[in-house]
């Protein structure tokens, strides 16, 4: 490890040195190492055997996977997660775009009310939880069952019903990330070359074709990037169904990480939690691999 | 895997602020300045903005005039349920305040202080060495920090719980207190990627000057790396804050018993108490909530230029 590499001015005394960077590093490599890296090697370990406290754990090969992948209810729990979401990344996507048109601007006033609506992203989930319960508040009192009251629609028992329990939860999601895509759109908005808008106008162009042909391609990165994220995100939510419905009700809003905790720490069944929070990491890495190599690609002009 | 998912890079350099867009404003017409179009002359359209912007307040930001009401009314199950409370009453919050909330609520400042300077020093540290040192195995350690991100808490909870319950080597069962929390959160990726771009930009004239006065490294990182870093220090604490005051499997796993909850998990105590009605949850979310709410007002633009940061480089 000698430093030949380095610039002789900038560097001066740095060969005796040599072990400086690694000791700056040293903290943040030591806790990644212990509370990510050690654990996420246990999982895996832990993913191959049959998990017994005090008998000492028993090698089964490959038995937790298939008992865990082969699990109805586990099964169920991938269906809800891929339901939930495609179906809070695409609505976030849609009503943050459509929130980033609305607000986009640089008047005091807007920025009072980008100000507000960007609440939802700050405030803790197990708040947005507790306050969504109360929206969902099943009497006609309840906010939510109010407003369809004035639409005829009769009170409903969203969190109860288990036919209504997963679109609540989506419902929610949405209101969480709508507001955190919108930030991101809105700084793509604002790399948008004025003169192009000054431009459509002189030729007559309608607002339609405007939004399709210069502001669309403009933030292309920045929906892209939100898409990612939305994605990763999106396979392993937990706090946001563990606080509204904790899964139920009968298991209709079960998703990948409520099932592993509930593997986990309920079953005690350490092993199958440990293969399905395996698999869940692969699913990720492989979906972030793949997404990058295809935004790089595209990023290749 | 050299393009991290969340990388923190362009906006937050500080000459990006006025851009383009500002500049635009001043010299076009205002219906050239977003991408609708929208005049600022009366008419039609503006009063459809209008419209549309108090729908967006009423769905984003009315709800959580709700849950301050609730909190302040007497009995807020459903019938009373509204933007201004009835009865205005402290009762709730007195309630919340009997089932132990303060003790949560100090359990919550305690390790979002905590955590927070421990991912601060951590992440400056490293940041430092990844920006200004070159090392062999660097582009390991960016990896490594890298794939920290994309290792939450939900997804190595179970193996995370037992490793809180005996560390490796050392052998210490962490749980149940609050270093079973705070340490877990230190090397956070986000934040050590944010400030090692951002340093990475800053001149190297200064610090080459105070090299050849003999000034040592640490004192060089104190003294003249640091007080140039404090955009970049302001958004990774706001976004750190908002990350760490968000944490729920975690205060979960690390907990021995429920007296080890933070308050955002101790709201669920409340909510399956018999003896108390909704309004004292409501009280106890009001509390979790106001910490972040200040945060969020007072250090508002270097959140949202954190988060647009995530958003400008792939």
């Amino acid at each position: 490890m000698t430093a030949t590499v380095t610039a002789p001015t900038r560097r001066r005394g740095f060969n005796k040195k040599a072990a400086l960077p690694w000791l700056f590093l040293a903290p943040g490599l030591l806790l990644a190492l212990v509370f990510k890296f050690v654990p996420m090697g246990k999982g895996i370990w832990l993913s191959f055997f049959k998990v017994r406290p005090f008998l000492g754990d028993k090698w089964v090969g490959l038995d937790n996977y298939t008992r865990v992948l082969g699990d109805h209810r586990f099964q169920d729990a991938v269906g809800h997660t891929l339901v939930l979401g495609i179906g809070i990344s695409l609505g976030a996507i849609v009503l943050g775009f459509l929130l980033a048109l609305l607000l986009e601007g640089q008047t005091r006033s807007l920025k009072i009310v980008r100000t507000a609506v960007f609440l939802p992203v700050v405030t803790a989930t197990a708040v947005v939880g507790e306050l969504w319960r109360l929206l969902y508040y099943p009497t006609g009192d309840g906010l939510v069952n109010n407003a369809l009251g004035f639409l005829g629609i009769g009170p409903v028992s969203f969190l109860d019903n288990p036919n209504t329990a997963l679109w609540a939860t989506m419902a929610m999601g949405i209101w969480i990330w709508a507001p955190y895509n919108m930030v991101i759109l809105l700084a793509g908005l604002a790399g948008v070359d004025r003169s192009l808008y000054e431009a459509a106008a002189m030729d007559g162009v309608s607002l339609w074709q405007r939004l399709r042909h210069i502001t669309l391609p403009a933030i292309r990165p920045a929906l892209g990037i939100v898409l990612t994220l939305a994605a990763i995100r999106g396979l392993r939510i937990f706090t946001e169904v563990y606080v509204l419905t904790g899964g139920g009700p009968a298991g209709s809003t079960e998703v990948w990480m409520t099932r592993a905790y509930t593997l986990g720490f309920t079953r005690n069944d350490i092993g199958g939690a440990s293969a399905a929070s395996v698999v869940l990491l692969c699913v990720t890495l492989l979906l972030t691999v793949t997404v990058n190599y295809f935004r790089k690609r595209g990023d290749v002009r | 895997m050299s393009a991290p998912v969340l990388d923190p890079v362009r906006a937050v350099e500080p000459e990006h602020r006025p851009g383009r867009a500002a500049r635009a404003q001043r010299t076009t017409p205002a219906r050239f300045d977003t991408a609708l179009g929208w005049s600022d002359r009366p008419g039609l359209a503006p009063a459809l903005r209008i419209l549309l912007c108090a729908t967006a307040l009423a769905i984003f930001a009315a709800p959580f005039l709700t849950i301050f009401s609730g909190a302040l009314s007497t009995n807020p199950s459903g019938s009373s349920l509204s933007f201004l409370p009835h009865h205005p009453t402290l009762l709730n919050i007195r309630v919340a305040g009997e089932r132990g909330i303060w003790d949560y609520f100090t359990n919550s400042l305690v390790i979002a202080g905590g955590g927070l300077l421990l991912q601060l020093v951590v992440s400056v540290l490293a940041a430092y060495a990844l920006a200004r040192h070159r090392f062999r195995g660097q582009a390991l350690v960016l990896t490594l920090f890298m794939l920290t991100m994309m290792l939450p808490e939900e997804v190595i909870a179970i193996p995370l719980s037992l490793v809180l319950g005996h560390v490796p080597v050392v052998g210490l069962d962490l749980k149940g207190t609050v270093w079973a929390v705070i340490l877990p959160l230190g090397a956070w990726g986000f934040s050590i990627m944010l400030l090692t771009e951002f340093m990475k930009d800053i001149p190297t004239e200064i610090e080459e000057a105070a090299r050849i006065d003999g000034v040592g490294e640490f004192r060089l990182l104190w003294q003249v790396v640091l007080p140039l870093c404090k955009p970049a220090l302001g958004v990774a604490g706001v976004l750190g804050f908002i990350m760490i005051w968000d944490q729920y499997l975690l205060p979960l796993i690390a907990a021995k018993d429920p007296t080890d909850y933070t308050v955002t998990v101790a709201l669920s105590i409340l909510r399956t108490d018999p003896e108390v009605g909704s309004g004292v949850v409501l009280a106890g979310a009001v509390i979790a909530l106001i910490p972040s709410l200040i945060v969020y007002l007072l250090l508002q633009r270097s959140l949202v230029t954190g988060i647009a940061a995530g958003a400008t480089k792939g």
